[in-house]
């Protein structure tokens, strides 16, 4: 392996998934180094969550392979797929709380069902989570007592108790206004660089993407269409890519006029 | 018409076998789950002393009606005497262990199925996998578990209150003796009888909260409906096949014992 070679602790290789006559992946590819944070854009609908679902063995695909830490994953192998289990963790768009435990209860459920340690050592290490992500205070609430902000944070808390290397975000701020979505993926950025595990996010907020992420890539049509620095994505000529960027700042600019048609409006009257 | 009732008949058998999978998948996960003890407790609680209050008014009503009805035809052959065998013979080997299951299936079956069916939903039963928890061990096997401690337990309260509500019936109200009731209920009760109970009571525990887990864990495969009408018709078909079963479970019991 060469020194300019990235050293890959995720690997990606041709995955396809149909659900019925739909094809969802047409063989995505995707690398993403040890250690980084990688966002993968897209429409809605093209793929992205499904993709996220594979990596995570929620969904099987039908063909394509995937490499953790330099090995191929079996998911048909139990223990294979219990170690990559333990060492990857799954942030859901929903966030996937439950509801009936409280937050405490919520952050140390997988260190309780997945290891062999002390009730005392799972309650200090669930507590040194909560307080990592500045949620001791709220503990003992339910996750429908807590703000969205908040859920995010409990859910990336429970995520990160049991210290993973790989963390799969699937749409961190799908239904979030601006602001939150820019506080959102600060987040991400800031935890992930604090306790060093690589990140995949699947997203379509290309502005708050090109900031936080060390890489991009672009899915479109089940395949990869781009991957590369977020400054040769925003740089890249690419008809899709282009179109992407246009479309993203189309939409922004439709909005802009639609709020100005507001404030046209709220003055009229 | 012979396509429909084949896509039927292969569909029923689908079913059939996904559902014992299904109940043989939640109890090998009994082996190495982890916890397992504590979740047996808060299913337990959920199965027993939150279904107590309709187990206990229904067993009294249960009794009481079947001491007026049963001194009544009795008193045509001039045998009250025999009310305590009639009442307790009918509550050990009938309707105890049927009624409590009925009643359980009701509350705690229709809670099971709705609240998996709403985490299924919400892909609470998704995130348990991807951490890399058996959700068969986690959500299911403590409550199956459970449902063999408490429906036999369940069954011994009912058919007890059952007992007391006939005996208030016979001696309280229509003047029959105290200790002839009691005298005959004693008489009447072996030990076979109280076997037949229990083992009805177990059957029904297991088939009943594994059917109701089974409908709620898969609300998202429900035919033609989705989300919030998913859950909902989820759980009106666990309660409605839980009943259903329970009664055909005992006439197979039944005539298996009789």
């Amino acid at each position: 392996m060469g020194s300019d070679t990235p050293d890959l602790l995720l690997r990606i290789d041709g995955l396809h998934k149909r659900f019925d006559d739909h094809i969802v992946l047409d063989g995505a590819s995707l690398d993403v180094p040890r250690g980084s944070l990688v966002t993968v854009l897209g429409r809605s609908g093209t793929g992205k969550s499904v993709l996220l679902k594979c990596l995570a063995d929620v969904i099987r695909p039908e063909a394509g392979s995937i490499q953790f830490d330099g090995k191929p994953l079996n998911m048909d192998d139990a223990s294979a797929r219990a170690e990559f289990r333990r060492r990857c963790s799954f942030l859901f768009q929903s966030n996937a709380l439950f509801d009936s435990l409280t937050a405490l209860e919520n952050v140390a459920l997988p260190l309780e069902q997945t290891t062999d340690l002390s009730d005392a050592e799972i309650r200090e290490r669930s507590l040194e989570a909560l307080r990592q992500l500045e949620l001791e205070a709220h503990r003992d609430r339910y996750p429908g007592q807590l703000s969205g902000g908040m859920q995010k944070r409990l859910a990336l808390a429970r995520a990160i108790v049991t210290r993973p290397e790989l963390v799969l975000f699937d749409e961190p701020t799908a239904g979030l206004d601006p602001l939150r979505r820019n506080a959102v993926f600060a987040m991400i950025a800031k935890y992930q660089r604090q306790f060093g595990f690589t990140a995949l996010v699947v997203t379509h907020d290309v502005t708050e993407a090109l900031v936080a992420s060390d890489r991009v890539a672009l899915l479109d049509k089940g395949r990869m269409r781009f991957e590369g620095m977020p400054a040769e994505f925003s740089a890249s000529t690419e008809p899709v890519v282009c179109d992407f960027r246009d479309s993203a700042a189309a939409l922004g600019t439709s909005l802009a006029a639609i709020r100005r048609g507001e404030a046209l409006h709220s003055e009229d009257s | 018409m012979i396509r429909a009732v084949g896509s039927h008949t292969l569909t029923l058998v689908h079913d059939l076998g996904d559902f014992a999978l299904f109940t043989g998948r939640a109890c090998s996960s009994a082996l190495g789950a982890r916890r397992l003890g504590r979740r047996i407790v808060r299913a337990g609680f959920e199965q027993g002393v939150r279904c107590l209050p309709v187990i206990l008014i229904v067993g009294m009503f249960t009794g009481l009606v079947l001491g007026l009805q049963g001194y009544y035809v009795l008193n045509r052959f001039g045998s009250e005497g025999l009310l305590g065998t009639l009442v307790s013979l009918s509550l050990v080997r009938e309707l105890g262990p049927v009624l409590a299951a009925l009643m359980l299936v009701g509350q705690a079956g229709s809670a099971l199925a709705a609240e998996l069916g709403i985490q299924r939903n919400t892909e609470q039963i998704a995130a348990l996998e991807t951490m890399g928890v058996s959700s068969h061990a986690y959500l299911v096997t403590p409550r199956l578990i459970a449902a063999l401690l408490v429906y036999p337990m369940q069954t011994a309260l009912f058919v007890t209150v059952g007992l007391w509500g006939g005996s208030l019936s016979g001696s309280l109200l229509l003047g029959l003796e105290s200790s002839v009731y009691w005298s005959s209920v004693e008489r009447a009760i072996e030990a076979q009888d109280v076997r037949e109970c229990f083992t009805k009571a177990v059957t029904f525990g297991l088939l009943t909260i594994s059917l109701c887990a089974y409908h709620g864990f898969n609300a998202h495969r429900c035919r033609g409906a989705t989300g919030a009408r998913a859950v909902s018709a989820s759980t009106t078909r666990a309660v409605v096949q839980s009943s259903i079963i329970v009664l055909a479970a005992d006439y197979v019991i039944t005539s298996f014992l009789i």
